[in-house]
């Protein structure tokens, strides 16, 4: 979709301001922010495209307002309605006004580490051989999809070079909308600076992106 | 998201009178309902902030870097199949299931971002800062990488190629610095001391030798 999110080559947003000795959290609200988003994520309620889709689906004003882990909280209480885990009024009160329609079963401190070390791979086996090669020239398509999608605008309708051939990978834009995993060819297609940004750009910049199979057609 | 990194200003309706913010008081609300339906565990959240406070963060991937300056066939794997090389560490996982590793060169500068949200490499880097996650990076990185330098104090030379890595996928990058002159016969654990977080993110060069004095 063409929200907030997809941020590649706007201006306006000023320098990039480095903290020295950045702790990796600000206060203790964004402590629980992250932990209760990586604990509730891995409960097998919602993957991660659909959260994805949701944090870009909340409105460009809101979006750009809120802080990194303000986002996330937004994003999980639309999520926690969205999925049946709390009701508004629950929201509102703070507090559950019922028990939930099926036990949870939620991860453990002790599997906590487990989790992490095997993380969740995304690869999967090909329902077909893959249609590009290394080297081959390809042209993005020039969609904009209402629901997710992982090809930025910056990069629709150009053409770019395959350069990796990463594997078969769960496909975002099917999985996000809960229709199935969906596994697509994934390739790393670099395009030319020029070719992105238009003749007067820098000649020494290239940019790479991952694009699955959909959303590429051939020279 | 730009002008106030720390918190969000807005005050809650709940807010009567009390000098907790929005965020403070939305986060509590979710957490007690999560937790009193059992969708959490307490212990896990306090487990989950540790690990990423305090077990994993960029020293792993400066490990990483390390190894590829001093051994040849470690480097080779790394550039061939970076999860293998990578994962033969003890690192992968979370944010770390498929990884490559990207090789500065005198002729290649690499610089990693991503536009659509805030990929990173966790298992490598830990969480990322506020400042990859911010607009100002996920906006100019891909069109203006030269300007992003400059605003990191670096200036790489015109000719040099930059390529910039939007991490649109569940790919992860890493980038492999080049070794500074003058570490000859240094030992792995003393050059992992030159390996910065933004060096391996390829907003900064690593440390010189005359750093660490």
């Amino acid at each position: 979709m063409n929200g907030a999110a997809d941020m590649g080559g706007m201006h306006g947003f000023g320098p990039v301001e480095p903290e020295p000795n950045e702790p990796v959290f600000h206060a203790d609200w964004e402590k629980k922010a992250f932990a209760l988003n990586i604990a509730i994520g891995c409960a097998g309620i919602w993957n991660l495209d659909a959260f994805r889709f949701e944090r870009e689906s909340i409105s460009p004003p809101e979006y750009l307002n809120r802080s990194y882990y303000g986002l996330w909280v937004v994003t999980l209480e639309r999520m926690m309605l969205k999925y049946g885990v709390a009701t508004p009024e629950e929201i509102a009160a703070g507090r559950p006004l019922a028990p939930p329609k099926k036990t949870p079963r939620p991860v453990t401190a002790d599997q906590v580490a487990t989790m992490i070390r095997h993380g969740s791979p995304y690869d999967r086996p090909a329902p077909s051989p893959a249609l590009f090669k290394v080297g081959d020239r390809v042209r993005t398509k020039n969609n904009h999809p209402t629901t997710h999608t992982r090809l930025p605008r910056y990069a629709r309708g150009r053409v770019g070079e395959v350069v990796r051939i990463v594997g078969c990978h769960v496909f975002p834009d099917s999985h996000s909308q809960n229709i199935g995993e969906d596994p697509h060819w994934l390739y790393t297609v670099r395009f030319d600076g020029r070719e992105l940004w238009g003749e007067d750009a820098d000649p020494s910049v290239r940019v790479a992106i991952e694009a699955w199979e959909p959303y590429l057609e051939p020279l | 998201m730009t002008h106030d990194h720390h918190d969000d200003h807005h005050h809650s309706h709940h807010d009567h009178g009390s000098d907790l913010t929005e965020m403070q008081l939305r986060t509590r609300a979710l957490e007690t309902i999560l937790l009193e339906k059992g969708y959490i565990d307490p212990a896990a959240l306090d487990e989950l902030v540790d690990i990423y406070e305090k077990k994993i963060g960029p020293r792993n991937g400066a490990q990483v870097v390390a190894k590829a300056w001093v051994d040849p066939k470690f480097r080779k794997l790394l550039f061939e199949d970076g999860t293998a090389a990578i994962g033969s560490l003890g690192f992968g996982g979370r944010s770390g299931n498929h990884l490559v590793a990207l090789e500065n060169t005198p002729t290649v500068h690499n610089m990693v971002v991503c536009t659509l949200c805030s990929c990173y490499p966790w298992a490598v880097l830990g969480l990322p800062p506020l400042w990859y996650k911010s607009a100002p990076y996920r906006a100019r990185t891909v069109a203006d990488p030269r300007g992003v330098l400059r605003d990191f104090g670096v200036e790489l030379p015109k000719d040099t190629e930059i390529q910039v890595w939007d991490s649109t996928a569940e790919l992860r990058y890493l980038v492999v610095p080049m070794r500074p002159a003058g570490t000859e016969g240094w030992s792995e654990e003393k050059l992992a001391e030159l390996v910065t977080r933004d060096s391996m993110i390829g907003t900064g060069l690593p440390k010189q030798p005359k750093d660490l004095q």
